[in-house]
């Protein structure tokens, strides 16, 4: 089996999916330099970079999906995506409810997003629920080369528009870009199984919508999607020396949410534990406690979720942002037990 | 002052670029997390404006805007420390260099490209009513000229007749892309288009800038509305601090190879554009180094501090004086940010 760096995974499946469609396009910011190795194997008509206007060449995206092209739209990052808002607000999510379905923008907007390199808060957000609340969006968020390679394919094929984020401590070239530049002496917390790991020498579309049960466990259920499902799966390895047994569900998809997967994960230990790294209020949050309660399950529940504006400052924002130690003294609250 | 004096301007730029060299020291040993846009080689333009605003007026700047805070006269060793990510800085080490903010100064920044055209029509709309007279400055690059909301703001301030000067400090550069391949038109006649005043200047030049601010100031200042000044400038160190093409040109054999593997893979793939195409995107992926390489920033010429100090160079004791007590200064401002907090 293959081995790939998360990024890597992206695209080499974007390579494959291009290959097979030449409707596929990719444009975005500088993209002829970070995207170079399809530059040079797809050329520039069907890679190219774009002017400093993301609500024109988003808003475009969306248009030039409705009239038969596969555009892959990048933005530098997902906080970006305020400037051309717009084009996926009003847009892309409408036109299928505006058409009884008869007309669609599979359009794939690709955005890194995510904290932990310390570069603030106007460049660290995950904004994934905010995009999930509007209807007519799919929102994706890997946490492995597998899943992103995957899910890759899997946006390529919807019919409808998607949001695909891609964190960037699990990027090791935009890590570096943004994060190191070339230094080596900075630090950041990235997960190992994350940033690099197994990828079938083919790629097959993954469902979307799917959840993953990254561990069994029969006291507590994490629940998390991104870096957060890595944070949730050392700190279930701590709860275990414990005493506690911890379940990790990788949701994989914000929008649509893999709602029978989370309720049978929840009602299997009682405990829902969400680990979000986006916004704790009106976000994922709150909606999986709410479509548990509203299976009917009993259960309790707790959160560990980014609160407010994203700190700058390293020491603070290993804080702001949900970390192991945060997640087992929630987990331990939960069950019960109480945190040393 | 009547005049621009190149002393106090030279002063000016010379203490901003010592700073930031400091700040590239301290990014280096790892103790500054994340992305650092210098303000290397705009100092001719900064410091051409902002030593002409008065208290009142108001600044909104980019991405890269230490400069400016610092010419604004901004504490130095608290924005060192705000860099630093201490609680002891000038945002609580919550903002970084990117989100820098001065309520004191009516100074604030953004990240987001172009989001200082907005801001200062909304400063200089406060002035026009509550402290007239005053101005508002924007600070953007080239790239920006692209964002819809720097455009709607020029509209904006003419059509309000709003006291802002806005100021583009352009590079030939966003990030690796250049004007040719992402600009249609010209700049002088997209701005005529929407009303403003538009003036063009050497960027590299300080005096030159002063004078050209000057007017553009006064202008604003009598009510007569927004001028978009061009200064064309160079920054020394690229987009950031480690900027991967400089890297690449500074250290090709450490850079390079990690570089060309995938990229021959990629253009020996079977299935995908004609051996044309493939042969017109490796041009387009050189085409940025090959600019990178014939760069003007490579140039000690276009450095606009030593332009600068060159033109003051007949009176040399008292700039061999003016140069040591700068630099004793800050290596005395680094000193005392990276202190640690008294008990």
């Amino acid at each position: 089996m293959r081995s790939m760096r998360f990024t890597e995974a992206i695209d080499d499946a974007l390579a494959q999916a291009m290959a097979r469609d030449a409707r596929i396009v990719v444009f975005g910011e500088d993209v002829p330099l970070l995207r170079r190795d399809l530059l040079v194997r797809f050329g520039r008509e069907r890679v190219r970079g774009t002017p400093i206007s993301e609500s024109a060449f988003l808003g475009a995206g969306v248009a030039a999906a409705m009239a038969g092209l596969r555009p892959v739209v990048e933005l530098y990052m997902v906080d970006f995506i305020g400037v051309a808002m717009d084009a996926l607000l009003n847009h892309a999510a409408k036109v299928k409810a505006f058409t009884a379905g008869k007309w669609t923008a599979p359009v794939v907007v690709r955005a890194p997003c995510g904290g932990g390199y310390g570069d603030g808060g106007q460049h660290e957000q995950s904004l994934w629920g905010w995009l999930a609340h509007i209807p007519g969006l799919t929102v994706l968020v890997p946490s492995t080369p597998a899943d992103a390679g995957g899910l890759m394919v899997a946006a390529l094929q919807h019919d409808g528009p998607v949001i695909f984020l891609e964190h960037k401590l699990l990027s090791e070239s935009l890590l570096e870009f943004l994060g190191s530049g070339g230094r080596h002496t900075v630090h950041y917390d990235v997960p190992a199984e994350g940033a690099r790991g197994p990828v079938p020498a083919t790629w097959e579309s993954l469902p979307i919508g799917r959840a993953l049960l990254r561990r069994a466990g029969t006291d507590i259920t994490l629940v998390s999607v991104g870096v957060g499902v890595h944070r949730a799966l050392q700190a279930a390895v701590l709860l275990g020396r414990e005493g506690v047994s911890a379940a990790v569900l990788d949701l994989r998809s914000v929008a649509p949410l893999d709602t029978a997967a989370l309720c049978e994960a929840v009602a299997g230990t009682g405990r829902l534990l969400v680990v979000d790294e986006d916004y704790e209020g009106f976000g994922l949050s709150g909606e999986l406690a709410a479509i548990v309660a509203q299976a009917g399950i009993d259960f309790r529940y707790a959160r560990v979720c980014t609160q407010a504006t994203i700190p700058y400052a390293r020491s603070l924002e290993d804080q702001a942002l949900p970390n192991v130690e945060r997640i087992r003294t929630a987990a331990l609250a939960l069950v019960g037990a109480r945190a040393p | 002052m009547m005049g621009a004096d190149l002393w106090s301007l030279y002063a000016l730029m010379r203490r901003s670029r010592l700073f930031e060299v400091e700040v590239s020291r301290l990014w280096q040993a790892g103790l500054i997390s994340g992305e650092m846009h210098l303000g290397t080689g705009e100092e001719a333009v900064i410091a051409g404006v902002v030593s002409q605003l008065r208290p009142g007026d108001a600044m909104a700047l980019d991405h890269r805007g230490s400069a400016a805070f610092l010419m604004r006269g901004v504490d130095p060793i608290s924005l060192l420390r705000e860099m630093l990510g201490r609680g002891d800085g000038l945002c609580g080490g919550r903002g970084g260099h990117m989100h820098l903010f001065s309520p004191e100064h009516l100074a604030a920044s953004s990240g987001i490209v172009g989001a200082s055209g907005p801001t200062a029509s909304g400063f200089a709309l406060a002035a026009q009513q509550l402290r007239p007279g005053a101005v508002a400055v924007a600070f953007f690059g080239e790239g920006a000229l692209n964002q819809g909301m720097l455009m709607e703001s020029v509209n904006l301030a003419a059509v309000w007749r709003l006291p802002v000067v806005f100021v583009c400090k352009d590079d030939g550069w966003a990030i690796t892309t250049e004007p040719a391949s992402s600009t249609a038109g010209t700049m002088d006649e997209r701005v005529r288009g929407l009303g403003a005043e538009y003036q063009e200047v050497d960027g590299l030049e300080v005096e030159r800038v002063w004078h050209a601010a000057r007017q553009a100031l006064e202008r604003a200042r009598a009510g007569m509305g927004p001028t978009f000044l061009r200064a064309r400038c160079v920054h020394l160190e690229g987009h950031f601090l480690g900027f991967p093409l400089i890297r690449s040109l500074r250290e090709p054999l450490r850079e390079l190879p990690a570089m060309l593997g995938p990229l021959i893979r990629a253009l020996l793939q079977r299935k995908g554009g004609s051996l044309r195409e493939r042969l017109a995107g490796v041009r387009t992926v050189f085409a940025a180094s090959l600019a990178t390489l014939r760069d003007r920033r490579r140039h000690a010429a276009n450095d606009p501090v030593l332009r600068a100090r060159s033109a003051l160079t007949s009176q040399a004791a008292r700039l061999q004086e003016l140069d040591v007590r700068l630099e004793q200064e800050a290596a005395a401002i680094t000193a005392a940010a990276l202190q640690e907090v008294e008990a």
